[in-house]
Order: structure tokens, then C-alpha cells, then sequence
């Protein structure tokens, strides 16, 4: 029977987007009637000119890169909104083995702890500052990404300037282990699994996750043309019930060797099975023989992870006025809000009697452990969602929010 | 008045598209262009030689750190802009289609620059279009390979001639609807089974 809807997406060889892949490979699209085409391609600038133009009518993107988008931060920008989540958290920061001793020598452990890490890091590039040195250089994926607002909110909550205490530069994931290795670079913020491959080569150390710089946050997402998605009702309602379906089933701990498998295909990641463990059981190897087990260090479908909340776009919001990527208004900050669309989200999903939140926004940093909440129909569990330094991100209080962020710069 | 010609940075990590790129805007009267295949230290080059143009093709990952420098331009003395953003929808199809995108100084008027693009468009096609048909030489080259292989086999197991095992191949696909190197793999793979000697 030939599928009643045909979707074309693209992706960029990520474990986070896993869901779009076992949507079509395990055969989740096919069910709801949907021909999924994936696409890869090579960077996010090509994601965001082939939905412009076109070729994709959907696809993988950083969490920020719709909102950059609607806001008109990027060329070729096109109305883009998010009616689906791809997960949360999922990314590390990684720094080379010099880095890290010399973060060790000022009390780093290798706990993962945020606050013990840049408090350590912090000292460290104060004795440089005054030793003549050379600023370090961190990398990060992309100016519009979780990655980028992660590092330097857990810098900044640190006491460090990551606009003037530190250089940040953009390199592909896939090249950052050998970036670092090569010494063009000392740490990056990146997904996994570009971090573990980092300690797999035995050049470079985990020194903290954003699962614990702000617990169960917001990632990658489905970024959809608005113009197509208005034209599509329904086949986006199809696709999202797919995704729905296949989130659940990649997060289901009984998939994981087949999931493993299918992501480590040269058609996808290209990389071993064994490279994908890590992000699928939160069970990292830290470096230097050092492992830990990280509480939901990635979430493919639990804790509302597909859920677009409206405080994910205003949190990303409130990040790009602080970084000076834009300047803040009150209709800025509704592009921004208006971006994620969990009306889209519930209209697919109602239909199947899933657990769906009572809200479109929430406090972040409210929880401090995992708490059920009311919902429509099932049970449904949030947070714990806390940022490391008990900053509360209220998404009714964005002006207050936005005035008492520190080290934040004007607009460039 | 004489106008300064425009310089012209290609980055292109596929050495043999980049000269025909290069070729072709030394034809349309560009002396000033710069071929660059590793972006290592492409920050410091730019600096260098204040392009008016680049030329990126698309399979290239690293256009995200490209437009985050350019969009800094603090190495880049002058601020560069998407070229295609400002263009034509049909000149963006047609660039993104081709698989290269270009990048110009802020304030660049638009008709000097169009000119390249389309002309890097046109080069781009060509040489996919050469890559295809270099491509579909080789499959053809291993296809006819394989079912000399299995004529080989059925002229042996069967006792036929080159011609009748030829056209037992070409039934059986017309038969199976499938490609006559299909059914020639198909047999070599199992008579490889049947007797690791044979194949």
C-alpha cells in the first residue's frame, strides 16, 4: 500500500537524532502512513538552506536554531516552528588531558560536579591571566545551540567571562576529539557521542554534562517550515504520533543493542556499537579510569522529554539577548515564545490517550526531584530540572530574568 | 571609471572541483582568485587576502564556524553576508541544488557577483555530472566482470556455449524482472557457496 504521506527530513549524524531514524527504520512512520526520506547532511547551515528552499520539509536541529531563524539571526531564514522534542540533555564538556591536570591541581575531581569543575577551571585561568598566558579555546557546535548557552552559563555561574576570560569558537562535532587531540583546542561542549570518543583515544577528560548543569534540558528538536506544516496538517499529526511511538521504543532499555546497531550503520553515525553505550545508559567512562553513572544523562521519551515547552524557547531566549545575539523586546521575546507549539503536540498525540502535560510552560528549577504531576489521562513524571547554582528561571518573569543575569553583553 | 576586479576566495576540499572552479573564473577575467582545500588557519587567510567573494561548496562541515566567524568579523575586516540570501529564489534553488553556496563583502552590488555564482553553479553541475557518468563507467566495468564470471560458471556446471549462457541470464532477469548483473551476482554468490573452489 503506497504511504499516504510523503515526508522529507534531514539530520546531522548525532546519537540525539536517533528518534527520526528509528521512526523510519524500525518502521514507526510507515505505520501511521508516512514515507519518511531522511537526509544526512554535513552542517547545520545546509539543514536550515534545504528547508528554506524546499528540500526538507522538516528536520533535526539545535533546540535555539528555529528561534534564530524566526528572529532573522541567520541567512536565509525561514519560519520555522517545534512541535516536537528530540530528547533531553545528552551533551558534555570534554577538555584535554593537560586541561584537566591542570584543573585537577586546583581540586577538580572526577565527579562531574559543575560547581567543584569551574570553580577549579576558574582558578586555573586566573594563574594563566597572570603568567602572560594565552587565553584557553573552547569549542562549541554552533552560536545558536544548547551547547554554546550550556558552557557558558556554567562558566558564568562560575565567576568566568566566556565572552573575555576564555576564546569560543565553532568546530563540527565529528571533528572535535581530533580538534582537541591535536591541540587546536582545549575543551568543547558537544553531544555524545563525540565526547566518549574524546576519552575512548585516551585524549581527553569529561569534566562535566549539561544533565548536571541543568538537569533533564532541552536539546535537539523537530524544526518544521511553518509554511508547510500550515499546508500539512495532518501528515504532521502522523509524523508525530511516529515519533511519539518511536521515543518510546529507543528509550525502552530492551532496544538498546538493536538500537546501538542501527545508529552505528555508515548510513548514520558510522561509528561502533560500543561508542553508542554510553548516551543510551548514562554510564560514562570520565577519563583516566574514572566512570560514572549519570541520572537521566539522556532522555529519548521520559520526563516529557518530546514535549516543546514555551520555558525551553523563552530559557533559549533569555540566552541569546545574554550572549548580545539579540536584543531583547517584547516581540522578540513572543517570536521566541511562539516557536515551540505544544498545541501541535497535543493535537497529534491526543488521539492515543498518552500522558500529556497540563501546561505549555513550567518553572525551571522548580523540582528538585522527580515528582508526578496532573495531567491529561496517565500518570506523568517531571524533574528533578533544577540548574546547578539554584538559579529559578520563571517564564512569567523573563524581564527580572533577563536584568539579573550577570557578565551578559550588550549586543554586538 | 575602472573597476578593481573582484578577489575571489574558493574553498573546496575536492582539489580537481576546485581548479575547474578556478579555471573557469580565470576565463570570465577573475585574476584575483585564491584555491584554498584545508579551512586549518582559514580565519588568518581571509585576513590576508580580503576576498570580495567566497565560494564554499555545501558537503564542506565546517560552513557553521565559516558564518559564525563571518558573522563576528572580528578577524574579517569587513562584514560579509550571505550572498544567496539576498538573491534570487531561483538563484538560491539553483546554488543549494549544485551544491555550493557563496558568501560577499556587505555592500557588494549585486549584478558584479551574480556572474560568479552562476558560473560556480555551472561548474559545480558539470563536475557532477562528470562524477556520475565516471561512476556509472566503473559500475558498468564491474557489472560486465561479474557476468563474465557467471557465463563462465554455466559454460562449466552446464556444458553450454558462451552464448547460451549468456542468454539463460538475460531470461532468467527478464523473467525475475531484475538487472541481468543482478542475477549474474546472485549466481556467482551461490556457487561460491556450493564449492569455495569454484568462484
Amino acid at each position: 500500500m503506497a504511504a499516504e504521506h510523503q515526508i522529507n527530513a534531514g539530520f546531522i549524524p548525532l546519537f540525539d537524532s536517533a528518534v527520526l531514524v528509528a521512526a523510519r527504520e524500525i518502521g514507526f512512520a510507515a505505520r501511521e502512513g508516512v514515507d519518511l526520506t531522511l537526509s544526512r547532511e554535513t552542517s547545520w547551515a545546509n539543514i536550515r538552506d534545504r528547508i528554506a528552499i524546499g528540500h526538507f520539509d522538516l528536520a533535526h536541529m539545535l533546540g535555539p536554531m528555529p528561534i534564530a531563524c524566526n528572529l532573522g539571526l541567520t541567512p536565509l531564514a525561514s519560519d520555522t516552528i517545534v512541535p516536537f522534542s528530540l530528547g533531553l540533555g545528552g551533551n558534555c564538556v570534554t577538555v584535554s588531558n593537560t586541561l584537566w591536570a591542570g584543573m585537577a591541581a586546583h581540586g577538580a575531581l572526577p565527579d562531574l560536579n559543575p560547581a567543584r569543575a569551574g570553580k577549579a577551571l576558574g582558578a586555573l585561568i586566573r594563574e594563566r591571566a597572570n603568567a602572560g598566558r594565552d587565553p584557553l579555546r573552547f569549542a562549541v557546535v554552533h552560536p545558536h545551540s544548547g551547547h554554546n548557552y550550556e558552557l557558558r552559563y556554567w562558566l558564568a555561574a562560575c565567576g568566568i567571562d566566556p565572552s573575555r576570560e576564555i576564546e569560543i569558537v565553532i568546530v563540527p562535532p565529528p571533528f572535535m576529539a581530533d580538534a582537541l587531540a591535536a591541540g587546536r583546542i582545549d575543551g568543547y561542549c558537544a553531544g555524545e557521542p563525540w565526547n566518549s570518543a574524546s576519552v575512548v583515544a585516551g585524549t581527553g577528560h569529561i569534566a562535566t554534562v549539561k544533565a548536571t548543569i541543568w538537569k533533564t534540558s532541552p536539546e535537539k528538536v523537530v524544526g518544521v517550515r511553518k509554511a508547510w506544516a500550515e499546508k500539512h496538517p495532518e501528515a504532521l499529526s502522523a509524523l508525530l504520533r511516529a515519533l511519539h511511538h518511536a521515543a518510546r521504543w529507543c528509550q525502552d532499555p530492551a532496544n538498546r543493542g538493536e538500537l546501538a546497531a542501527l545508529m552505528a550503520q555508515p548510513s548514520f553515525l558510522g561509528l561502533s556499537p560500543a561508542l553508542q553505550m554510553p548516551i543510551l545508559t548514562g554510564h560514562l567512562a570520565l577519563g583516566g579510569g574514572a566512570e560514572l553513572t549519570v541520572e537521566d544523562f539522556f532522555l529519548a521519551f521520559g520526563k516529557a522529554a518530546n514535549f516543546p515547552w514555551k520555558s525551553h524557547a523563552l530559557w533559549f531566549y533569555t540566552q541569546m539577548v545574554r550572549w548580545g545575539q539579540v536584543k531583547h523586546s517584547a516581540a522578540h521575546m513572543a517570536l521566541g515564545r511562539d516557536t515551540y507549539r505544544p498545541d501541535l503536540y497535543r493535537a497529534a498525540l491526543k488521539p492515543l490517550g498518552v500522558a500529556l502535560p497540563g501546561a505549555n510552560s513550567k518553572v525551571e528549577g522548580a523540582l528538585a526531584s522527580a515528582t508526578p504531576v496532573g495531567s491529561a489521562g496517565a500518570s506523568l513524571v517531571l524533574g528533578p530540572d533544577g540548574f546547578f547554582d539554584g538559579q529559578i528561571f520563571d517564564p512569567d518573569e523573563v524581564d527580572a530574568y533577563i536584568a539579573g543575569q550577570k557578565l551578559a553583553r550588550a549586543e554586538a | 571609471m575602472i573597476r578593481k576586479s573582484l578577489t575571489v576566495l574558493v574553498i573546496d576540499e575536492n582539489h580537481i572541483r576546485a581548479s575547474i572552479i578556478e579555471a573557469g573564473l580565470r576565463e570570465a577575467g577573475h585574476e584575483q582568485v585564491t584555491v584554498v582545500h584545508d579551512v586549518a588557519g582559514i580565519a588568518r587567510r581571509i585576513a590576508e587576502i580580503e576576498p570580495d567573494v567566497i565560494v564554499i561548496d555545501l558537503e564542506n562541515p565546517n560552513r557553521d564556524m565559516l558564518e559564525n566567524m563571518f558573522q563576528l568579523s572580528r578577524v574579517v575586516k569587513r562584514p560579509i553576508a550571505m550572498f544567496v540570501d539576498r538573491s534570487d529564489q531561483a538563484s538560491i534553488e539553483a546554488a543549494v541544488e549544485a551544491g555550493v553556496s557563496a558568501y560577499v563583502v556587505d555592500g557588494l552590488r549585486q549584478e558584479r557577483v551574480k556572474p560568479i555564482l552562476d558560473m560556480a553553479i555551472s561548474r559545480f553541475n558539470a563536475f557532477s555530472r562528470m562524477a556520475r557518468e565516471l561512476e556509472e563507467a566503473r559500475s558498468e566495468l564491474e557489472d560486465r566482470k561479474v557476468i563474465d564470471r557467471a557465463k563462465g560458471i554455466l559454460m562449466r556446471s552446464r556444458g553450454l556455449s558462451e552464448d547460451a549462457a549468456y542468454t539463460l541470464l538475460r531470461k532468467t532477469a527478464m523473467n525475475q524482472n531484475r538487472k541481468i548483473s543482478e542475477i549474474a551476482q546472485s549466481l556467482v554468490t551461490a556457487a561460491g557457496l556450493l564449492d569455495p573452489g569454484e568462484s
